[in-house]
């Protein structure tokens, strides 16, 4: 299934391999610290699909399988380069400095944003399928026509790869030759959509048809995932315009809490990917190479954990907003409408009951 | 005062070339923009001044042109896109609704979405489908955008300045039927702010209210009601949404009667709000019921029949003689 073309650095066993255009520039520290943030990033996954299951939560978006996608793409990063996410990235959220309780704000149904995104670089999640690859273009042209020396990404998936707004923003990032690194978390499923049924190629080979480079690489390999991203936003930074990388992964969980992946897919399937769970690869690469004492992964898990409680806490602590909050910040400036409903829920004195 | 005589059309590319040099981080987008000056001209003569990094020529996909000026926009740009006809406005409708709209609330108020959506509206010029609609409802509907539109070229010229320097995202509402009318434009002083309606013909026993090109069909109908004795007061709405209520109530409390006129189908249309609105304040002084005089219920028709679809000065009287009829 697994086509030849993929760009690995990393078996799922955890044995180096060789590529003949890419190779590992990770040194040993990175290595370690990189797995810490996987570790961490499952780990408020699952506390939070937990706080969902407790009605904590509205809704959770799992991303259990994609750790190496998110994390090596995060850490492939330079600080001052600016990020357009969906609702699923918070591996990517992770490595921009968001605080997790604020990645929370949206499923905890306190918010439709979060955090400050100038602040972390990092936009606010996107739900309309597709909507922010073009924000990242315009974004990556404003870069351009600032003289900087910045990238973009723009994160989507398998499932928004049929959407025009993202084919009209391959049109638009190579005809203006914008700095924007395009990353495509293929997760093979789009709820209960198989990939098979949005397109008949791979998606990396797309890109070719709109006059930039496409690379699939194994998204589950740490090392791969990274230095493919580093190379394409160097490259993007340099004037080299856009590439289209695409990050061959797996949906371990469901496409949401209120989702039920049984009734579509195979447990034989998820099995195969289980075997090839991009955590675990690490794990055996830092094992077989001797880089930590065996102590190491039972303090990550430690520090995982007291992460997770102290999520926990956060999130219950985020009580309802002050029903007045309703009105800030639709406009800018002063709009009628605006005042008239404000003045009609302070007079109200409440706004909520029964309906 | 120095005013100038130009055609709205003219008016329209001063008050851009303005804007820009007043202000680098202003852009044109849009279809045809550049080389060619936009398919009326609005444009012209812009990016051979201020350069293809300022008026861009884009690609041709309305979606993209709207989402990409999200993006710039983002960046600290303040965008002017030009979407081509109004017809042509829907591929963008989801980036105009769920992203425009609302990504300044979404982002707590750090980003500020200063991104002004051209659209060039409402029939008159003879054109084929798709190129002759009122598609302002959708937007005024919607909360985050502004919805303005102008009658005049010298509205023209400040309306499309006041907007460029406005926080909030705005769809500018251009009656592509009077781009070549003539005006007087004062181009030392706005005469009004960006979201105030105005008296454009004072009169006693009827209000009639309407915007773009209604303005003119409305100030024809006032002049030829003087001839039968009646005297119509003619307002134009400027901005669609917020309505400048007080200036329209102002005018209904004197004359008690109230026509609206725009080119939309009434079915949830800005007439219907602004009769609505206007029955709730007015109602003590209203002597019949608040009326549309609009398109019809049917797709804007085949440009051979589109005199019969827009509102004329004949279907304006008999609207003005019905509540005329109501005598409490």
């Amino acid at each position: 299934m697994i086509g030849e073309e993929l760009v690995q650095l990393l078996t799922p066993e955890g044995e180096r391999v060789s590529h003949p255009e890419y190779e590992s520039s990770l040194t040993n520290d990175q290595v370690v610290s990189y797995y810490r943030d996987m570790v961490i990033v499952r780990r408020l996954c699952n506390e939070s699909t937990s706080l969902q299951r407790q009605g904590q939560l509205a809704l959770w978006a799992p991303v259990q399988g994609q750790e190496a996608a998110q994390i090596g793409a995060g850490r492939a990063l330079a600080p001052m380069d600016f990020t357009f996410p969906t609702y699923r990235e918070h591996g990517i959220a992770w490595c921009r400095g968001v605080p997790p309780a604020d990645m929370l704000r949206l499923f905890r149904a306190t918010s439709n944003g979060g955090w400050d995104p100038q602040r972390y670089r990092h936009s606010v999640p996107t739900v309309v399928l597709g909507n922010q690859v073009l924000h990242a273009v315009g974004y990556a042209m404003g870069v351009q026509r600032d003289g900087a020396e910045e990238a973009v990404m723009a994160f989507f998936g398998d499932g928004a790869s049929s959407q025009g707004d993202v084919l009209e923003s391959f049109v638009w990032a190579s005809s203006y030759n914008a700095p924007i690194v395009f990353f495509c978390q293929n997760n093979q499923w789009g709820i209960s959509t198989p990939m098979s049924v949005q397109s008949k190629i791979p998606l990396y080979h797309r890109a070719h048809g709109f006059g930039f480079p496409g690379v699939r690489v194994d998204g589950n390999d740490l090392l791969a995932v990274y230095e493919v991203t580093k190379r394409a936003l160097d490259n993007a930074r340099e004037g080299g315009g856009p590439t289209l990388v695409e990050a061959y992964t797996y949906r371990l969980g469901a496409h949401t809490t209120s989702d039920d992946p049984t009734r579509y897919r195979v447990d034989a399937e998820v099995e195969v990917w289980r075997h090839r769970d991009p955590i675990e690869r690490v794990k055996a690469l830092l094992v077989r190479e001797g880089t930590v004492k065996a102590s190491y992964f039972d303090e990550v898990a430690e520090e995982a954990e007291g992460l997770a409680l102290q999520l926990r806490e956060d999130v219950l602590a985020m009580g309802k907003p002050d029903p007045l909050t309703l009105f800030d910040d639709v406009y800018a400036d002063y709009h009628p409408l605006i005042e008239e409903g404000r003045r009609e829920m302070v007079e109200l004195g409440v706004a909520g009951g029964e309906h | 005062m120095a005013t100038t005589t130009m055609t709205m059309a003219k008016a329209l590319n001063e008050g851009l070339r303005r804007a820009m040099e007043a202000n680098k981080k202003v852009l044109v987008m849009g279809e045809d923009v550049g080389k060619l000056g936009g398919v009326f001209r609005i444009t012209d003569g812009l990016q051979k001044d201020f350069g293809e990094d300022r008026v861009i020529d884009s690609p041709l996909a309305e979606s993209a042109i709207v989402g990409t000026a999200v993006g710039l926009a983002i960046r600290g740009y303040r965008p002017v896109c030009e979407i081509q006809f109004d017809g042509f406005v829907y591929p963008a409708f989801d980036q105009i609704v769920s992203q425009v709209a609302k990504l300044h609330k979404r982002s707590d108020g750090v980003y500020t979405m200063s991104l002004v959506i051209r659209l060039p509206f409402q029939g008159g010029i003879g054109a084929i489908e798709h190129h002759s609609e009122s598609p302002e409802a959708y937007f005024a509907h919607t909360a985050g955008l502004r919805v303005v539109s102008c009658s005049t070229p010298e509205d023209a010229y400040w309306m499309i300045q006041q907007s460029i320097l406005h926080d909030d995202p705005i769809i500018f509402c251009e009656p592509k039927c009077r781009y070549w009318e003539k005006g007087e434009v004062d181009t030392e002083r706005a005469p009004l702010g960006l979201f105030e309606a105005v008296v454009r013909r004072p009169g006693r026993d009827v209000t009639l209210v309407g915007y773009g090109a209604s303005v003119r069909t409305m100030l024809r109908a006032a002049e030829a009601a003087e001839a039968e004795g009646r005297s119509l007061e003619v307002i134009d709405a400027r901005s669609i949404a917020p309505l400048d209520l007080d200036t329209m109530a102002a005018s209904l409390e004197r004359t008690g009667r109230l026509v609206v006129v725009h080119e939309a189908p009434h079915t949830a249309s800005i007439g219907s709000e602004i009769v609505s609105a206007l029955s709730e304040r007015c109602f003590y002084s209203l002597r019949a019921p608040g009326l549309q005089v609009s398109g019809y219920h049917t797709p804007y028709p085949p440009s051979r029949l589109e005199e019969e679809y827009r509102p004329s000065v004949d279907r304006i009287l008999d609207a003005v003689d019905r509540v005329m009829e109501f005598d409490s």
